[in-house]
């Protein structure tokens, strides 16, 4: 005897699998319809490769598999497609989902197919192929496929070989019977399965101790070969495959690894028939042993069942009786699932139809409150910690879910089964390892949106600023193409004057010491106006420029140029000190600009006096006669004209000799006197009331004007 | 010098603090400089955990920007798309209390997805420029529609939408997708119950 090990937890719950173990196997025959679900497996559904109409023979394929983890899906009887539509089926979720429909036609007949005779002179690779194309997927419940199963690498070693015929699950009797019956073909398949992945130590069969009848046809049948039979006290998960393959070989698979990490394959007994029939027969996987049992079914026995088979027409031939049944169940009542309906159709992975009565199994009494008793970590098979767990679930407190190692959790259902709450603990344990699934994928996708928000952003940023940069372009070159047109009439000194103008449109206040006219005033008027006539000042700017250099620029200062200047500059000085008035009275920030506008206006208006004084001194010649007021004329501001008219007259004053001032004063008092007089007759004429006012200036000025001849005279008499 | 320290206790503890601080805060100070921080490591983690939907229903332009929200004290609680799991791990990022979610913000919904009925768009391509994620595709005056992979729900092709062509639905479970669903607690069972346990639990 063989020393197996013992796995923690597990449960007894009562067997029931006498009831259908009396009959041996039976064939189902050919229902009417036969419905082929296009996932039957886990991965990638397969793709429908026939049409509606079209007549397809027993054992041809369907759909063909679609990716490395999908198998493809054969016919299991000749007959004629007629539908490939949304059906029912097997599925805890009850939803509908694309099936292939076919009606029989009753002749059975096989597509061409031709077995292996000597699969050990076969490639590896041609024999896995074959597995696939067969659409074998695991026949112990999960559907994996199997050809990916045995896709052992080549650097992992394999030591052990793993056949599974435990089942552990109550009612369910269809590997029994297929081990009691077909031993020889689970030990031809295992033979296949040794030659594909060549465990190096040991193969072993492992069958639970109630089932003595299907150990004893095993060992029967594997008499001469290398195959060991081991069987080990019945205890319920023992046939999960990290249990089984804890129990035979003392191994725990690591958390999260896979039985090949620890040089172990593990394969289920109606899988390795599979195999057998694929290989040496030729047989794609199109019938199955499924169990029917349940107190509702008269007779309780076992099918070997064509795949698509639906559920209702199995059930007929056991005199089932749908009153008593409190409700329908695919597979076991540890994990199998409720059937909406009996139109769902077998499949690969439906290994048993349970029918009870209410008597048998109960609905789920209601769940009460955790009293903390301990017993579900006492069943656990995997040593967690299903109460902690519980309450992590309910708190939806996934990382702490994780932590305990949630996703090592086989649902066997253990736990709820010795919950004396009647907490559904396994469906807590369902429901969070689907949500935390559901956050990574959400976190993935996360992850990838934002790469792409991030790479949009970016896009349109580099948009913006190629878009920014053609403008500039754009605008340089039509500033470009307007100073070419320009450069025909017009020297450095305008463009240099537009861009002056174009720096104090900035917002620059400080004047600078430019010899432009206006430069004062451009600086100024922006600070008043704002910015909103920079065009005009700039315009100005160069018309002044241009008056300047029509007016002389080059040619030597005339008296009359620099009169003008003398004026220009008192005129601006005037102005500048207007806006510094104006400034301290508003608390202008700008005052500090304004009084530098007004000293240098102040400095340049000396700079022009004095100049005009050695130009009148350097050409004596040149004095005129004519008041240097009369020159000015350049304004139309009278009273600022009066003032540089005042200043160029005591200018004028200065340098004539005391006869010719003498002279001049009563020439100037005979003409004012004069002028007095023409609007003191207007007033009068028009009968205005300055005329009092006029009437005594004009005495006055006939009094100043003896004064002046009588001052004359008395000069004349000196001299 | 023993003398010297006995004479002057408290002027040599000062002056021994103060030899003991001149290195220790040229360390800080280096270490300050060597090992500084680049960018804000709390809101690039706050960011990790944001649906990253991009849809602005929390009032800022994106979840980056929330995340710098959050990072400079804005509630946690403005994130309809990740709903209650989200706020659950910012609060334990945080340390803070999880609250419930601002309705002012909306509310949490099942996810959907945008589906635009190509036979009435005009192609304006005005949903193009609204999608966050690039999601759809088209040109102007072409039909546009939507890469379901790539749409995260967020909503705001619907509004530009001159037409109305635009329907966000609900994403239907497939059997790839389809779970369990968390059990009814044992004492919410009954309605009067179930108040009395969220009372004792709030």
């Amino acid at each position: 005897m063989r020393k197996t090990w013992n796995i923690h937890g597990g449960i007894h719950p009562a067997e029931n699998k006498q009831q259908s173990t009396q009959q041996p196997i039976t064939s189902a025959g050919i229902p009417e319809l036969l419905v082929f679900p296009l996932s039957q497996h886990i991965g990638t559904p397969a793709t429908p490769v026939v049409t509606v109409g079209q007549r397809v023979l027993k054992g041809e394929t369907i759909a063909s598999g679609k990716g490395f983890v999908s198998v493809p899906v054969h016919a299991s009887t000749s007959g004629e497609v007629i539908a490939i539509e949304s059906r029912p089926v097997p599925h805890p979720s009850g939803m509908s989902a694309r099936c292939i429909v076919i009606r029989p036609d009753g002749r059975d007949e096989w597509i061409k197919h031709r077995g292996i005779a000597d699969f050990r002179s076969s490639d590896k690779a041609e024999l896995l192929s074959l597995i696939r194309e067969s659409g074998i997927a695991g026949m112990g419940g999960a559907g994996f496929p199997t050809a990916v199963k045995l896709s052992v690498r080549d650097d992992q070693n394999i030591e052990t070989l793993i056949i599974n015929g435990t089942e552990c699950e109550p009612y369910i009797t269809a590997d029994d019977m297929l081990m009691r019956e077909r031993a020889d073909e689970i030990i031809a398949g295992t033979a296949i399965l040794q030659h594909l992945i060549n465990p190096s130590v040991q193969t072993l069969i492992g069958v639970e101790d109630n089932k003595p009848e299907a150990i004893a046809a095993l060992q029967r049948a594997a008499q001469g070969s290398n195959i060991e039979i081991v069987s080990f006290p019945t205890k319920y998960p023992s046939g999960g495959e990290k249990q089984l393959i804890q129990i035979l070989t003392g191994k725990e698979v690591p958390s999260g690894g896979l039985p090949a990490s620890i040089g172990i394959v593990c394969q289920n007994v109606g899988t390795t028939v599979a195999v057998y029939r694929a290989v040496t027969l030729g047989e794609p996987l199109i019938t199955r042993i499924t169990t029917i049992t349940g107190s509702a079914c008269q007779q309780q026995r076992n099918f070997e069942v064509l795949l698509g088979t639906p559920v209702k027409y199995l059930l007929d031939q056991c005199g089932y009786n749908a009153q008593q049944c409190s409700r329908l169940i695919m597979g076991g009542p540890m994990m199998g699932f409720t059937l909406g309906c009996e139109d769902i159709p077998v499949v690969k992975t439906t290994n048993c139809i349970l029918a009870p009565t209410a008597t048998e199994i109960s609905p789920p009494s209601p769940a009460q409150a955790c009293i903390r008793c301990g017993l579900c970590a006492e069943a656990c098979p995997v040593s967690l910690l299903p109460q902690q767990m519980y309450w992590f679930a309910r708190a939806k407190e996934y990382d702490q879910l994780e932590e305990h190692k949630l996703m090592d959790c086989i649902e066997c259902g253990a736990c709820s089964y010795v919950c004396p709450s009647n907490i559904p603990l396994v469906q807590y344990y369902r429901a969070s390892k689907a949500e935390i699934r559901e956050l990574k994928q959400d976190a993935i996708k996360a992850e990838h949106s934002k790469a792409r928000f991030e790479a949009r952003q970016e896009r349109i940023e580099r948009q913006e600023a190629e878009k920014e940069a053609k403008r500039i372009a754009r605008k340089a070159a039509a500033e470009a193409r307007a100073a070419g047109g320009a450069s025909g009439d017009k020297t450095d000194a305008i463009q240099a004057a537009i861009e002056r103008a174009k720096a104090k449109k900035a917002g620059n206040a400080v004047a600078s010491t430019s010899t432009n006219n206006m430069a004062t005033k451009t600086s100024v008027e922006p600070l008043n106006s704002g910015s909103d006539k920079p065009l005009d000042a700039a315009q100005a700017a160069i018309e002044k420029a241009k008056n300047k250099r029509a007016g002389g620029g080059a040619e030597a200062p005339t008296r009359e140029s620099l009169e003008q200047a003398l004026a220009s500059i008192e005129k601006r000085l005037n102005g500048a000190k207007e806006k510094l008035q104006q400034a301290e009275q508003q608390g202008s920030d700008k005052l500090d600009a304004f009084r530098i506008g007004v000293e240098k206006t102040e400095a340049k208006y000396q700079q022009a006096k004095t100049a005009l004084d050695e130009f009148i001194q350097a050409n004596p010649a040149q004095q005129s006669a004519a008041p240097a007021a009369e020159k000015v004329k350049l304004t139309g501001d009278a009273a600022q004209d009066a003032i540089a008219r005042a200043l160029a007259k005591r200018e004028a004053a200065s340098t004539m000799t005391d006869e010719e001032r003498l002279k001049n004063a009563i020439s100037s008092i005979g003409k004012r006197l004069d002028k007095a007089r023409e609007k003191l007759a207007l007033a009068e004429n028009e009968g205005s009331d300055t005329a009092t006012i006029l009437a005594e200036s004009i005495s006055k000025l006939e009094g100043k004007l003896i004064d002046a001849q009588q001052a004359f005279d008395e000069y004349q008499q000196q001299n | 010098m023993i003398e010297l320290i006995s004479n002057h206790p408290f002027a040599a503890a000062i002056s021994a603090l103060l030899l003991l601080g001149l290195p220790f805060g040229a360390l800080l100070g280096f270490a300050a400089v060597k090992f500084k921080t680049q960018g804000d490591p709390i809101a690039d983690q706050i960011e990790e955990l944001l649906p990253q939907t991009q849809c602005g229903q929390c009032s800022y332009p994106g979840c980056r920007p929330y995340a710098e929200a959050i990072a400079n004290g804005e509630a946690i609680n403005k994130c309809p798309p990740g709903g209650e799991s989200t706020i659950n791990a910012l609060a334990d990022l945080l340390g803070v209390e999880a609250t419930p979610l601002d309705a002012e913000h909306g509310e949490e919904n099942i996810k959907k997805v945008a589906f635009i009925r190509e036979a009435e768009c005009i192609g304006c391509t005005k949903c193009i420029q609204a999608c966050p994620v690039d999601a759809i595709l088209g040109a102007a005056k072409q039909m546009h529609t939507v890469i379901v992979s790539e749409c995260t729900g967020c909503d705001l092709c619907v509004e530009p939408c001159p037409v109305d062509c635009i329907d966000m639905l609900p994403i239907q479970p497939t059997l790839q997708t389809w779970s369990w669903d968390l059990p009814v607690p044992a004492e919410q069972l009954i309605a009067s119950d179930s108040r009395d346990v969220m009372g004792a639990e709030a």
